[in-house]
């Protein structure tokens, strides 16, 4: 079954056009990058999966179903985000218990109390930072925190905007090792936006690299290893990161 | 363990422990600064006065007494006697009641109001946007006590009217300060976090956006307050507010002042009370702004 369908995807802010004419099927339980560089429109296409940028024309099916332009309710329970600063993604007033109970209540689901101690175990929080608030956590506590608000109410597709990208990096592994983890327990369908080629590599099946809106090619994660690209522009980004990502040299 | 202990652990193990520790925090950090505590303890003062008045008062406001008019300060009558022989002192403080029911009536009507206001403005952002502060405007673009004049003397004088009209002319205000606040946040993660989860715009303005306002309207209120006293007591003077023999402060000063270069006390008196209340409202409002203020929030 297909996780996340896109056909002739068009999405503009105003009068700009931000990325044009996307076209990729995500299937289920399988991990696709978004790659490119900043401004080419990778977050943007997550954005409109979500329903966050409404103002797309073309198809968007979420599996199997067809998105409407904005955000809804059902959609919530099938599809969720991780956005890419957890500074920026938790209300700052909001206890780690508040924040992870406040999905239960809006989908009215009980026995709301065991759930956030199973998903605060599930991440790899301690109990003891139930009831912290979020300046009382570091980074990456606060992206678990995110990470598993994303999860309460048992998502099958995550969108991950560059989860990582604000951390630490001895911080940016375990976070990622999480996901990895979290994506074979629960059998979730990752759709990650990154620029770090060597993320890719480490949790990805599939890459669609994109510069200035529009998809240039599709290719196999193991592509990373081989330096396999046919486009010229995904030559060169493969290039200026340092080329075969596990090779130390 | 201590009680203190408890209060300030650093990983709560209840909702309780951890509100009640943030609120602790919070009242170590006012305690902190005397100004605020002398502003605090003036405010303690106002609302036991005005508690039991019938207790600390020692003569009747009302209760005339025509051989002892305008008597000055003594040790039978503490702030001297007015015109009509009544104790100055015992409707000062009964005068308490009047000003704590003024402005607690005109913060519980023009603050969630102007604050309701301002976040679904902020929240919404364009006609809606357009149109509520266009509203807003109107309002804020008349002086405050004359706009108040205008309400009041279309409903009326009298206290209650006076409350309303102060109301009506304080909320503008505490709609744009919400409204800016509103729009720092508006198209932040965690707003967005709360929409893909399926939260509808009540649950979001209501639940997240209107308690990151609260802090600085708490503040703002408060720093307010001396102001609302002084339109209400501008009010009274005027014989607009509280209508006589309400021993109201402001028009008390209005009474006193046809007395006032042979029988200084007539006017001073409540005029002293006015001053003291207002600057006790400012020196807690000040610190409450040190302590709520966003920008300071991560330090505690």
């Amino acid at each position: 079954m297909i996780a996340i369908s896109l056909k002739n995807l068009d999405v503009s802010y105003g009068t700009t056009k931000v990325v044009e004419g996307a076209n990729f099927d995500v299937a289920e339980g399988e991990s696709f990058a978004l790659v490119g560089e900043s401004g080419s429109g990778k977050s943007t296409i997550l954005k409109a999966i979500a329903g966050l940028a409404p103002d797309w024309t073309g198809e968007i099916s979420v599996l199997g179903e067809r998105r409407g332009h904005g955000v809804d309710h059902a959609f919530a329970t099938r599809c969720q985000m991780v956005f890419q600063d957890p500074y920026g993604s938790l209300h700052p007033r909001k206890s780690v218990d508040q924040v992870l109970s406040e999905p239960l209540k809006i989908h009215g689901l009980g026995n709301r109390d065991q759930r956030v101690e199973e998903m605060l175990a599930a991440v790899g929080l301690d109990r003891r930072f139930r009831y912290r608030y979020p300046h009382q956590l570091s980074g990456g506590q606060r992206q678990r925190v995110a990470i598993a608000r994303a999860l309460m109410l048992e998502p099958k597709v995550m969108l991950l905007d560059e989860p990582t990208s604000a951390l630490d990096v001895s911080v940016q592994a375990e976070i990622l090792n999480l996901l990895k983890k979290l994506r074979r327990e629960q059998g979730l369908t990752y759709l990650m936006v990154t620029h770090n080629l060597p993320v890719v590599s480490f949790m990805c099946d599939r890459m669609a690299v994109m510069n200035k809106g529009r998809i240039v090619e599709i290719a196999p994660a193991s592509a990373l290893h081989d330096g396999s690209f046919s486009d010229p522009y995904t030559q060169s980004l493969y290039a200026a990161s340092g080329g075969n990502p596990d090779r130390k040299d | 363990m201590t009680m203190t202990d408890w209060l300030l652990a650093d990983s709560p193990s209840s909702r309780l422990q951890a509100s009640l520790g943030n609120g602790y925090r919070m009242l170590r950090m006012l305690m902190r600064n005397p100004l605020t505590v002398i502003g605090a303890l003036i405010l303690l003062a106002l609302i036991l006065a005005a508690m039991f008045a019938p207790w600390i008062a020692p003569h009747s406001p009302l209760g005339q007494n025509l051989g002892q008019r305008l008597l000055p300060p003594s040790a039978e009558h503490w702030m001297g006697t007015d015109e009509l022989g009544r104790d100055i002192f015992s409707r000062v403080i009964y005068g308490a009641r009047i000003t704590l029911l003024i402005v607690a009536l005109v913060a519980v009507i023009s603050a969630p109001l102007g604050l309701l206001i301002g976040a679904i403005s902020g929240y919404f952002g364009g006609w809606v946007d357009k149109v509520m502060m266009g509203i807003t405007d109107v309002f804020l673009s008349m002086p405050k006590l004359i706009l108040a004049l205008a309400f009041v003397a279309a409903l009326g004088p009298g206290i209650e009217n006076a409350i309303i009209a102060i109301a009506i002319t304080s909320w503008p205000a505490y709609a744009r300060i919400a409204r800016a606040e509103t729009l720092t946040f508006r198209n932040s993660e965690f707003i967005s976090a709360m929409r893909l989860l399926g939260a509808s715009h009540t649950r979001i303005i209501v639940g997240h956006v209107l308690p990151l306002c609260t802090s600085s309207m708490i503040v703002r209120v408060t720093l307010d307050m001396a102001g609302i006293i002084l339109t209400a007591a501008g009010l009274g003077f005027l014989g607009l507010g509280a209508q006589p023999p309400l021993p109201e402060w402001g028009a008390m000063i209005s009474r006193g002042r046809a007395f006032i270069l042979d029988q200084w006390w007539v006017a001073t008196m409540p005029g002293f009370a006015i001053i003291i209340v207002s600057l006790g409202f400012c020196l807690l409002g000040d610190g409450l702004r040190d302590v709520l203020d966003p920008k300071q929030g991560g330090k505690s």
